[in-house]
């Protein structure tokens, strides 16, 4: 990789500039992956993606239609368990952890609306 | 410095065997050890003085009521802050889990507790592991022993630099792209990260699932095997484990020879980029694997040129996925619940506060690499190049018997120097990327200093052949050593230690 | 927004064609959870049935239940679908309180059954259900909210989430486009939840409750103007929970659509929710933005490849499934297609078949269960197989009936005691005494009593008008507290009077 960016000046935008990502798009990235940011994060992030995708983009070069993707370092199948009950954590463990309880539940802000 | 911090864990297991020392001596050295240098290494995020001693009491017991106690019983070990432990915090350097305590043991962790190691504590790394220099972590950065304004490497920094600076013998690590072999070459020591599925990912927080893989750190081959022994093999909690036996790492270790193996040079690791004193180290130690008795020749990857370009697609989609269970609900920080704003808001806010810049960088590059439309041209594509990538090392292990490159391509680099340059950090894990991409093993040895600075040699073979990584890393140790007259980590400028 | 008029039904199916297509979401009845081992018991105390896995804490795996696989194939080769011979677990990514991974493991495009069909029949019409997928996921916990009026998420100021349903295995069985339904749309839809539940029952792999979620329909519908070829626009309608919700959501969004239509809008593609007080769906919170869900094979686990030895040998299990039953009772209690449906939508043909196999003949059998056993479960709104009363007992009642030791009016009796905890019949039956009095002498002198005591009747009878007799044997009925054979004391009774 990253071939390019030895040669270039470290300011970013080493790919094409129609495949640059836009502030808006990594607004939407940020929105899907839970993260408030602010304003000048967005857009010192939005810089570094820019320049990261594009040295990643190399992957597009290389590999061809037929060749079948890895999804897992070795090609194990069917690996089960059986069965069988174990025990459970004793409620008070489950609940340590928890920012806030009750009701040997765990508390949390209001939910907007089922997602699914 | 007391002798004991000095020995090896080998050494350290037979004298405690044999009552010539007791754990409990052993785990005060070591103590004292850390307390004498640790506010200069930061190696160690959480240290449990008392719990410590009982650990190793509880050794010295079982010892005394004659109990067979295993090669390792009674040795210290860090452990890697990224392993559940119940009596300790588990924090994977990040803000968002900071005193944690989980209800539960890792696999790793237990097997541990079962050789009858201690625990000395947890040991500084890279924010959910990723990264090459312990800079992000959100606990300080760990400094290299050889030079304190360096980095001891990345992401499992605390645990090569502990075992660099005499506080412990043995500690853990986990590599998804290097984080254990990277960490090793630039602090001098040994480091293995063993077929993926050969160690239990159980209780390891996971950063990217297909890639993580535990494995140890030593100041010798043989304490690297011995600790590997001890905590590897099949895991019925982790499905990804392989079921076969271990292979016969301490065996292969105390073997150490090359004679009549063939060894390949991997054309596409060198050139620019290559530090000049690690190209040179690098061909050195090449020079002496044929005068061992090794056949050396020259193998081309073609596609290992792509593998970092494919792993910072892969790890950073798994990662975008495994991270999003720190969402302020169950457990971790909690940030802005006023009684008014919603969940969504809350774990918002709580992500952006609880994680450092690197980890939601990938964590955004991640779910754009996954995300629809995106994810054919990327993640997909990265998938392809993982088949290609494990072509060149099937089609390199027909020809070789093990492949090897320098383990990164500089030696450590200065504090600071890559902080905001994330491009340029991941340029350090070149050469071990492909390894994580395909399953294989691979090892980091030292092979000599570049600029007073240590290097690292990475011997690669084919998956379930960590022995074979062992027995080459052993020969190459056990002639260095001789050229040397002793280990490389001599070499290393004394530290001062800090008055009690 | 205004809200548009609902079109009547028969105005709606006039002018529009319905398009439908329901998924639907099956616990299965497995003893341990999907990726881990804690109990899937229903109904336990918040949390109790939660570890480091289901809770989603850092660093656990999932290992998959081999009898929820066995479980799903089962379904699958019940509805006839192929079972594929590799595929994967997928990460389906989004947050959730409830959902404590933020992503569910579910299966993207490689279910692990394809391609299969149920056949459902409405007012004697057979509709060919076929469905596209069948495929395996994992459960969500459940989320209580508290504040605001309702006890409903919206207007509550926060919510308490119990893990215990968190990783129980789902199964979800989506069906290809359900088409040419015409006015029966929700009868088909409701016939086809119906013969799921049935089938899902019959494999023995869940006990398919609505009411407590184990079984949960989401409902797809659009509609297209009559002589369109292009469908329209479709919603979701979820929280379906009961097989006359699922009728009633049909035919609710049917005359919503043509409604909107109607006024000249358009139907927004959305998520809607159905109300079992009011019989209506209200819209979801409109999303911002499409929903994108990241989907990749979850790399914590490992491919599925289920040999074809073990596919067969789970068809070859497979029990009678129920069309095949019903076609067979229907010949051997000889039934009319009315009866049978009868039977069948009381969810009576098992209880039915074991009350025979105890001994009662098929009509008497069915009667029970029908008519005075039924009556019961609706009273306690339960499930006819709820009941606590168990076929064994319902054949020794019969045969009490048939040997002349109890009258229907007195088996009720029976049923009565046994229902309210009196025990067996045979204990219920001694306790209150509830024997025929069959001794003619008793019965005699009891007619004498009665007619001695009504003699305007007996007048009338003795007059010839037997029909006045009834009254008669009213009364002996009500002196023997019903434990007379009615019949023989009409005899006497026209005997005595000298009208026989």
């Amino acid at each position: 990789m990253f071939d390019e960016h030895a040669a270039s000046d470290g300011s970013g935008r080493d790919g094409e500039p129609g495949g640059a990502i836009t502030r808006d798009e990594v607004a939407h990235l940020a929105r899907l992956s839970r993260l408030a940011l602010g304003d000048d994060e967005l857009g010192h992030l939005a810089a570094q993606l820019d320049q990261i995708i594009s040295a990643v983009a190399r992957v597009q070069e290389v590999a061809a239609e037929d060749i079948p993707p890895t999804s897992h370092a070795l090609p194990l199948t069917n690996v089960y368990r059986a069965d069988e009950v174990r025990p459970s954590l004793a409620p008070e463990q489950a609940l340590a952890a928890a920012p806030a309880a009750e009701g040997q539940r765990f508390r949390v802000p209001r939910i907007l609306d089922e997602e699914a | 410095m007391t002798e004991l911090v000095r020995k090896t864990a080998a050494e350290l297991g037979a004298l405690i065997a044999s009552g010539e020392t007791s754990a409990a001596e052993v785990a005060q050295a070591h103590l004292d050890r850390i307390a004498a240098v640790d506010g200069q290494v930061n190696a160690f995020l959480h240290v449990d003085r008392d719990n410590v001693l009982a650990q190793a009491r509880a050794v010295d017991e079982r010892r005394a009521s004659g109990a067979a106690l295993g090669p390792l019983a009674g040795v210290p070990v860090a452990h890697k802050d990224v392993f559940t432990t119940r009596d300790l915090p588990t924090t994977a350097g990040s803000r968002i889990l900071e005193g944690w305590r989980p209800p539960y043991d890792a696999t790793i962790t237990r097997r541990l507790r079962d050789a009858g190691l201690v625990i000395l504590g947890k040991t500084n790394m890279d924010e959910f592991a990723m990264g090459s220099s312990t800079e992000n972590s959100a606990f300080g950065t760990t400094h290299n022993p050889w030079d304190l304004t360096r980095v001891p490497g990345g992401s499992s920094g605390g645990s090569s630099a502990a075992v660099a600076a005499y506080e412990a013998p043995l500690s853990t690590g986990t590599d998804t792209g290097g984080s254990i072999r990277q960490p090793a070459a630039v602090t001098g020591i040994v480091g293995v990260k063993p077929t993926y599925g050969g160690s239990s990912r159980y209780g390891v927080i996971a950063f990217a699932s297909s890639l993580d893989t535990p494995g140890p750190f030593a100041r010798t081959v043989l304490d690297a095997a011995l600790l590997h022994e001890a905590f590897s093999g099949h895991d019925e909690m982790d499905s990804t484990s392989i079921d076969r036996p271990v292979p016969p790492v301490v065996e292969a270790a105390r073997r150490a020879d090359v004679a009549g193996l063939r060894v390949g040079v991997v054309k596409e690791f060198a050139g620019d980029g290559y530090e000049p004193g690690v190209s040179a180290r690098f061909a050195e130690a090449v020079e002496l694997l044929e005068s061992l008795g090794a056949k050396v020749v020259e193998v081309s990857c073609p596609h290992f040129s792509y593998a970092l370009p494919a792993y910072y697609l892969i790890a950073p989609s798994e990662a975008s996925s495994n991270l999003a269970r720190f969402d302020a609900m169950r457990y971790g920080l909690r940030v802005g619940d006023d009684g008014t704003r919603s969940a969504e808001e809350v774990m918002a806010l709580t992500r952006a506060e609880g994680f450092g810049p690197e980890v939601k960088r990938r964590i955004m590059l991640g779910t754009y690499a996954l995300s629809s439309g995106y994810y054919d041209a990327y993640y997909g594509k990265a998938q392809q190049v993982r088949t290609l990538i494990n072509r060149d090392f099937e089609s390199a292990f027909e020809q070789v018997d093990v492949l090897v490159s320098p383990t990164t391509p500089t030696t450590a680099f200065p504090i600071g120097e890559r902080a905001d340059d994330p491009m340029a950090m991941y340029l350090a894990d070149l050469c071990t990327i492909p390894s994580n991409l395909t399953g294989n093993p691979a090892i980091s040895v030292p092979c000599g200093l570049a600029d007073g600075l240590p290097v690292g040699l990475q011997i690669m073979a084919p998956v379930l052949g960590d022995d074979r990584v062992y027995r080459v890393g052993a020969a190459v140790e056990r002639a260095l050593e001789d050229r040397w007259g002793g280990p490389l980590l001599a070499e290393a400028p004394e530290l001062a230690e800090a008055a009690k | 927004m205004t809200t548009p008029t609902l079109m009547p039904y028969d105005e709606a199916l006039a002018r529009f064609e319905p398009v439908l297509g329901i998924e639907t979401h099956i616990e299965l009845g497995t003893a341990s959870k999907m990726f881990c081992g804690c109990p899937t018991a229903f109904g336990a105390e918040p949390n109790t049935q939660v570890c480091p896995v289901c809770l989603g804490l850092p660093g656990s795996l999932p290992v998959t239940n081999h009898a929820a696989i066995e479980g799903i194939i089962k379904i699958g080769l019940a509805l006839d679908c192929t079972i594929v011979e590799w595929c994967r677990f997928a990460r389906k990514n989004y947050f959730y309180p409830d959902m404590p991974k933020d992503y569910q493991i579910s299966q993207y495009d490689e279910p692990l059954c394809v391609d299969g069909h149920l056949d459902v029949e409405v007012d004697g019409e057979t509709y060919r259900v076929e469905i596209e997928r069948v495929h395996m996921e994992e459960d969500t916990g459940k989320s209580l909210h508290v504040g605001g009026a309702t006890g409903r998420i919206q207007g509550a100021d926060h919510s308490l989430v119990d893990y215990n349903r968190a990783g129980i295995p789902l199964v979800e069985i989506v069906t290809k486009p359900i088409t040419a339904t015409g006015d029966r749309a929700p009868l088909v839809a409701r016939a086809y939840a119906t013969e799921l539940r049935e089938l899902v029952r019959s494999l023995g792999v869940s006990d398919v409750r609505m009411e407590e979620g184990s079984m949960r329909c989401d409902v797809n519908v659009s509609l297209m103007p009559r002589g369109a070829s292009e469908w329209g626009t479709r919603t979701e309608t979820k929280n379906v929970n009961s097989l006359r919700s699922v009728e009633r959501a049909v035919r609710s969004e049917i005359e919503r659509q043509a409604g909107v239509l109607d006024a000249g809008g358009r139907i927004v593609q959305e998520t809607r929710h159905f109300h079992e007080d009011t019989g209506r769906t209200t819209s979801g919170r409109s999303k911002e933005e499409a929903q994108d869900y990241r989907y990749f094979p979850e790399p914590d686990l490992v491919p599925m490849a289920p040999s074809r030895e073990w596919v067969e040998e789970l068809r070859a299990s497979l029990p009678e499934l129920p069309a095949a039953r019903r076609a067979r009772i229907q010949r051997e209690w000889g039934l009319s297609d009315m009866e049978l449906r009868d039977v069948v939508n009381a969810g009576a043909v098992g209880l039915i078949e074991a009350t025979i196999a105890a001994g009662a003949d098929a009509p008497s059998a069915r009667k029970w269960w029908m008519n005075e056993l039924s009556r019961h479960a609706t009273e306690r709104s339960v499930e006819l197989a709820d009941l606590p009363v168990t076929p064994e007992q319902v054949a020794r009642v019969q045969a009490m009936v048939t040997a002349g030791e109890l009258n229907d009016k007195l088996a009720r009796q029976v049923f009565q005691g046994v229902l309210a905890g009196e025990g067996a019949p045979d204990d219920v039956v001694a306790a209150r005494g509830l024997k025929i009095v069959s001794d003619e002498g008793e019965l005699a002198s009891v007619v004498d009593q009665v007619i001695a005591d009504n003699a305007d009747a007996a007048d009338k009878v003795r007059g010839g008008k037997v029909a006045a007799a009834g009254a008669l044997v009213g009364a002996v009925m009500k002196a023997t507290r019903g434990q007379a054979d009615a019949g023989r004391a009409r005899e006497l009774i026209l005997e005595k009077l000298g009208a026989s």
